[in-house]
């Protein structure tokens, strides 16, 4: 199987994975089943187009044309198929992950929970392989709603409002800014479609351009750059398998990861550079960069933390996407991966915590070290990842969008990134410090592991941090592959 | 063969006749048959007519064999056919789902009459759209608001009654608006042939009287589009009206209003005299984007489920009048695009509330709290009605929004822009109203017992809801005929 049909399947086994999971509601142990089974397959179909393809004809599957002249259809392209095997891989571990959490935790709705979840997983498949932006916009607003019922899973009042906040935030962006801004590209250019250099033409002007560009960063509200942050740390309140799948990888990194296409394949790096405004999105990025580590600090919340952490990272991202130079693009095509596989291991933990030692206060794990060992050693794995020492894979996108921001001569925005290196040691890597070498609060509390499905996974992406800074090549090329 | 070429002449008639038969039976049960084949054989007549329009051009058909213009002409171009076939498929999907919903609703014993009721409201909109005539637009007008004042009068709450009564009030200013204007016409032409109208009134333009006619008529108009400020019988009317009721008026009867709106303005008066004599775009404009941006608010305060849809229903006429007002190529077909679009997210939504309302009464937003668990084919096609509302991909209402917002960008309109997808933002907070309600409030405690709607309702509201997705992706027959029906319109006369 190559090319087209791999795309049709691409899409499909999450949706069957969606029905399968509702029949077999009445049997849990069947539809996990499902749901691991079809992650596992979604993988491996996703290494296939990645294995197989050749770059210079893609495949393209076309699956409706609902405006004239504009289809939905799916083209892979270097980013997008990292961003996919990304998501791809990381979705089975995930759902590994959830079948302990979810029992550990007793929650109710489980099959409503592994649905949605399939279908955002869908969702992101579709972003990732967009051709063109519509099909990525039609794809961003079902993952948008899809996402919704997990984010207010819990049903009460803060779920409640948490969700509205959300929704808001997410449609509101991408319906008031994102949307205007694409009608208008395809006002002017007569094509959405992702091409290598940009699709504007010389008559646009800058100031057109400018403003479009604007438009396309806020309205990609999943790359939470302030001020349309607050969804994030709000969407919290989902059990803590969707933090850390979505809200640290599939949603979050579908929103870089459109800015991150826009500038590459709309608006072309060249015009990025060319752009003044682009540097003022760089100036705000950083400044996310840094805020959003100061909250972080005052967050004794562990998930409120890691949130605005998530906040922060992204501003990598966007960055690197604002530069218009090379590394900066690669380095943050990078960091998609190494981020996510780095803050999924720390979401993990932070479930693991809560349902084995129903903790949620970064205060109240002092000494847990000693309790939960292997929980904790992966806490500082992934941390360490995050700061981007090695030999942990966050060295390598960070090295590359410092170099970005020193090839864009941006000196300002490497101090910022060394110094949020810095804070990151500071909020995150105490963390485990504090849990291995301070006292713990009381004694024989009985807190014992987490539970063993939920271990596999953290073990699966922890190691997952450490071989992508030995195996780095097979993503440097892959990323490399968006500026050819 | 010679029965279809009276096609056009028999959408209209076969439902005029089927209303005095549902009186004689005065039964429930053969009322609802004769509707239902009166309906769908309709249907069927205007799936054949929009193929045969689309194959061999506009059908001109002399009523009783006079030759216009002294005769009376019916004239089917794309956009009637178009138009026709949106009355008839509601139609036929509002039959299926009446018999449950009405048994529940009216009293036994008037039941037959409610069908009579909207068989002429029915036969009064088709004709509207099938005759080329401009008295016989005001006859078939009066036909289908006669009747709707009685059906909605039929409403379980008591509250019904005034509502039909301001409606009633309302409408006969409306037409009488409408007859003045044609009445104005005639004095100055001497005919009431559409086409023929088109082709005396550039010599008589310029004076006052064609001017005052042209008022009367688009104000007497407006009054039955419920155009903003002239909405006001609207949501009463919607709200309060038997549920299978509210559902076929909302999708057709403004419909239809946009309709003759559009023939009036383009086809009688032409583009020159509307929109450069007379400054209506900007009318248009102005107040399209009024209704969208009040109404929407308004919608977003409302407990009423039908109430809250009934002032979404007066903000998405502001969309189609905002679409007319661009007076481009574009901007028009975008106006008939939601016209269509606008049919069936509506259609869904209040067929939808009907199913609800078959099991728990009176639709609020928090009477339907919980419901997510009890009815949920039901609640998810309220929701999958309200995104397409909303305008969130892949629904037809995306689609809608994509051509109205690039009518407005094509003209650099974009302070315009921004206000359509403000307003679409403001329907996502009124529809998530209802979402959350629906699925995350606590169930009130006899909520229980509540089961999901019967099948006869729910296939209806389905069919719509697919509709609505699978005209979201494939717009080919949507958004292609809406162009060609433009080009039509804006091209040549009538």
């Amino acid at each position: 199987m190559s090319g087209a049909p791999l795309l049709t399947w691409i899409l499909l086994v999450p949706l069957l994975a969606a029905i399968g999971v509702v029949f077999t509601r009445n049997r849990p142990n069947v539809r996990e089943t499902v749901t691991v089974v079809a992650g596992i397959v979604l993988f491996l179909l996703v290494a296939t187009l990645a294995a197989t393809i050749s770059w210079d004809q893609p495949p393209t599957l076309v699956l409706a044309e609902p405006v004239h002249g504009l289809a939905l259809a799916l083209t892979p392209e270097p980013l997008g198929m990292l961003f996919a095997l990304v998501a791809g891989f990381l979705w089975p571990v995930t759902s590994v992950y959830a079948i302990g959490y979810m029992r550990a935790h007793h929650e109710q709705n489980q099959t409503r929970f592994y649905t949605a979840f399939a279908v955002s997983i869908c969702a992101a498949m579709g972003i990732a392989l967009a051709g063109n932006m519509l099909t990525l916009f039609v794809f961003y607003e079902i993952l948008s709603v899809a996402t919704y019922p997990l984010v207010t899973h819990a049903g009460n009042e803060q779920a409640k409002r948490a969700g509205r906040l959300y929704l808001g935030l997410l449609m509101g962006t991408s319906i008031g800014f994102m949307l205007l801004a694409m009608i208008w590209t395809w006002q002017l250019t007569g094509t959405l479609d992702f091409t290598p250099g940009g699709v504007f033409g010389n008559n646009v002007s800058s100031g057109v351009l400018s403003a479009l560009l604007v438009l396309y960063v806020f309205g990609a509200g999943k790359a939470a750059l302030m001020p349309f942050h607050r969804w994030l740390p709000a969407a919290m309140v989902a059990p803590t398998p969707v933090s850390a799948l979505l809200h640290a990888v599939a949603v979050v990194k579908a929103g870089v990861f459109t800015i991150l296409k826009v500038s590459v394949y709309l608006f072309g790096i060249d015009r990025i550079a060319e752009l003044p405004v682009s540097s003022w999105l760089a100036a705000l990025a950083g400044l996310t960069i840094l805020l959003a580590s100061f909250v972080a600090m005052t967050k004794d919340n562990l998930k409120a933390r890691l949130a605005y952490s998530t906040i922060s990272q992204l501003g990598y991202i966007v960055l690197g996407a604002m530069l218009g130079v090379t590394a900066g693009v690669i380095g943050g095509g990078m960091h998609i991966a190494m981020h996510a596989f780095g803050k999924i291991t720390l979401f993990f933990c932070a479930g693991a915590i809560l349902v084995a030692a129903h903790k949620t206060k970064v205060s109240e794990l002092d000494g847990l070290g000693r309790r939960m060992p292997l929980t904790m050693l992966a806490f500082l794995i992934g941390a360490l990842s995050i700061v981007g020492l090695p030999p942990f894979g966050g060295t390598w996108s960070k090295w590359l969008l410092v170099q970005g921001t020193l090839d864009a001569g941006f000196w300002v925005l490497t101090g910022v990134l060394m110094l949020s290196s810095l804070l990151n040691v500071m909020y995150l890597v105490s963390i485990p410090v504090r849990g291995f070498f301070r006292a713990p609060a009381s004694q024989g509390d009985g807190i014992r592991e987490a539970p063993t499905a939920s271990l596999i996974a953290i073990a699966v992406t922890t190691t997952g941090c450490v071989l992508l800074f030995f195996w780095a090549e097979p993503l440097y090329r892959l990323a490399g592959g968006i500026v050819r | 063969m010679d029965l279809l070429d009276h096609l056009p002449v028999l959408v209209v008639i076969m439902p005029l006749m089927s209303a005095p038969l549902c009186v004689l039976f005065d039964r429930a049960r053969p009322a609802w048959l004769v509707s239902m084949s009166a309906s769908w054989l309709s249907f069927a007549a205007a799936v054949y007519l929009l193929i045969q329009v689309s194959r061999d051009g506009t059908i001109s058909y002399r009523l009783g064999g006079w030759a216009p213009p002294w005769g009376i002409e019916y004239r089917i171009d794309l956009l009637g056919a178009y138009v026709l076939l949106i009355v008839t498929a509601i139609a036929a999907l509002v039959m299926v789902f009446a018999r449950r919903s009405l048994e529940k609703e009216i009293p036994a014993d008037r039941i037959a009459r409610v069908y009579a009721a909207l068989l002429l409201v029915f036969a009064g909109l088709t004709g509207i759209t099938a005759t080329g005539d401009a008295f016989n637009v005001f006859v078939f007008l009066e036909i289908s608001s006669l009747a709707s004042y009685a059906v909605i009068s039929m409403g379980r709450d008591r509250r019904a009654l005034s509502a039909a009564f301001q409606y009633l009030v309302m409408g006969t200013i409306g037409a009488t608006f409408i007859l003045i204007g044609i009445g104005l016409l005639y004095m100055m032409t001497g005919t009431l042939n559409m086409l023929d109208l088109a082709a005396r009134l550039p010599e008589v333009a310029d004076t006052r009287t064609v001017r005052a006619g042209f008022a009367f008529l688009t104000v007497g108009i407006g009054l039955k589009l419920a155009l903003f400020p002239l909405h006001l019988w609207l949501p009463n009317a919607y709200a309060y009206a038997p549920s299978a009721v509210t559902a076929f008026l909302s999708a057709t009867a403004t419909k239809v209003a946009v309709y003759a709106l559009l023939r009036f303005m383009f086809g009688v008066f032409g583009a020159e005299f509307s929109l450069n004599k007379m400054p209506f775009d900007l009318i248009l404009m102005v107040l399209g984007l009024a209704g969208i941006l009040s109404a929407s608010l308004v919608a977003v305060f409302q407990e009423d489920v039908k109430r809250m849809l009934a002032y979404s229903s007066v903000a998405q006429i502001g969309y189609m009048v905002l679409g007319i007002s661009l007076a481009s190529n574009t901007g028009v077909s975008a106006a008939i695009l939601h016209v269509f679009n606008h049919a069936l997210m509506k259609g869904a939504l209040f067929l939808a509330v009907g199913a609800l309302a078959y099991r728990i009464g009176a639709v609020t937003v928090s009477s339907i709290a919980g419901l997510g668990r009890r009815m949920p084919w039901t609640v998810a096609a309220l929701v999958v009605g309200g995104l397409s509302l909303i305008g969130v991909p892949p629904t037809a209402g995306f689609v809608s929004k994509w051509y109205l917002v690039l009518g407005t960008l094509e003209q650099d309109l974009w302070p315009v822009a921004l206000l359509v997808l403000i307003g679409s933002l403001l329907a996502l907070a009124y529809v998530w109203k209802l979402v959350e309600a629906a699925y995350f409030a606590e169930p009130a405690a006899d909520a229980a017992a509540v089961r999901e709607a019967p099948l006869s309702m729910l296939i209806p509201v389905w069919a719509l809801v697919i509709a609505n997705l699978y005209f979201g992706v494939n717009t080919q027959v949507s958004v292609g005929v809406a162009r060609q029906a433009t080009d039509l319109l804006m091209g040549g006369g009538g």
